[in-house]
């Protein structure tokens, strides 16, 4: 199978390039699909929020055109619901959602973690999202970056939120050093710039 | 003081070899829904990882069960056997209910846990 996909590789180069947007719960990943889209299109794909597991269904955006340094791509954009391995309703209630409203949301959120390994499946690369205030040896991590490889997938691992006083994407670093590691704050653009040259490098 | 019992599945090495991945899925999951901590000898493969968070998420039942906690080391880089072979083998994980097993540290080689 492997074999089969490096012969297509070799002779047929994709036109477009699906990339899918992976992490933990509030890593980001919404943010960060909007600021490509607001930097390339102008729009954006759904709302961020500070309560987890807001992105609840996988969100596909298709035909983004990005070039940097004469190179183009198109990407077809999949922002995923947030991967975990616990889900606990009561977490919701803490920020206010009535215990129906967070049963829903839980639920939902479950059905977000299959959706999000589902599609893995059906990706030509990753950007894995990561908070940089946040410790990075997570089982979630581990699992993503351990299908990704499995896959032999083109990743990026974006250390996100460098902007915050506490933020060490030195850490993310040297926990998965066997990968390109691109430090950015999605919400506040610093460094997207050296992101989109990654994708370039990487996806092109 | 109220003692506190918790039980210990420690499964072997040889016996997960032996094992198809659903079957050491179904087992693991069965284990930690009656409250018990799973030793694994030797890990679960990425694949058969991410085949867990998916049953787990189906089973959660948001009330007695709210998912896993799972304890284990980053995979190593890959070597010249295992690329050849494509088969990776994960390192010795501990799996338990998510509202009894907390991860206190998890570096390269050291992990802390508390069980409740």
């Amino acid at each position: 199978m492997a074999i089969k996909k490096f012969i297509f590789k070799l002779f047929f180069k994709k036109d477009r390039i699906r990339i899918g947007i992976y992490g933990p719960p509030n890593a980001g990943k919404t943010t960060l699909a909007n600021r490509i889209l607001l930097d390339w299109v102008g729009d954006v794909i759904g709302s961020p929020s500070d309560i987890p597991h807001e992105t609840r269904r996988a969100r596909l955006r298709e035909g983004v055109k990005i070039e940097v340094d004469g190179k183009k791509l198109t990407l077809d954009i999949v922002d995923t619901p947030g991967l975990a391995t616990k889900i606990d309703f009561h977490d919701f209630i803490k920020y206010g959602l009535s215990e129906e409203e967070a049963k829903r949301r839980a639920k939902e959120a479950t059905e977000g973690v299959i959706e999000a390994i589902k599609w893995l499946d059906d990706l030509d690369g990753v950007l894995m999202v990561m908070d940089s205030t946040e410790d990075p040896f997570t089982q979630v991590n581990i699992t993503i970056i351990g299908n990704i490889e499995a896959r032999k997938l083109p990743l990026i691992i974006v250390a996100n939120k460098i902007d915050l006083p506490n933020a060490s994407p030195s850490r993310i670093k040297s926990a998965f050093p066997q990968h390109l590691v691109v430090p950015i704050s999605a919400l506040k653009g610093i460094n997207i710039e050296n992101l989109y040259k990654a994708m370039a490098e990487k996806f092109g | 003081m109220i003692a506190m019992t918790v039980q210990l599945s420690l499964i072997s090495k040889d016996l997960l070899e032996r094992m198809s991945s659903m079957e050491k899925l179904r087992m693991i999951l069965d284990n930690v829904k009656e409250g018990k901590i799973v030793v694994l000898e030797k890990g679960l493969t990425p694949e058969e990882e991410a085949k867990l968070i998916e049953l787990t998420m189906l089973e959660i039942d948001h009330e007695n069960f709210v998912g896993i906690e799972v304890e284990t080391y980053p995979q190593h880089s890959k070597s010249f056997l295992s690329k050849l072979f494509g088969k990776k083998g994960g390192r010795l994980t501990v799996i338990g209910p998510a509202n009894r097993l907390k991860t206190l540290e998890k570096r390269e080689d050291i992990i802390r846990a508390l069980i409740e």
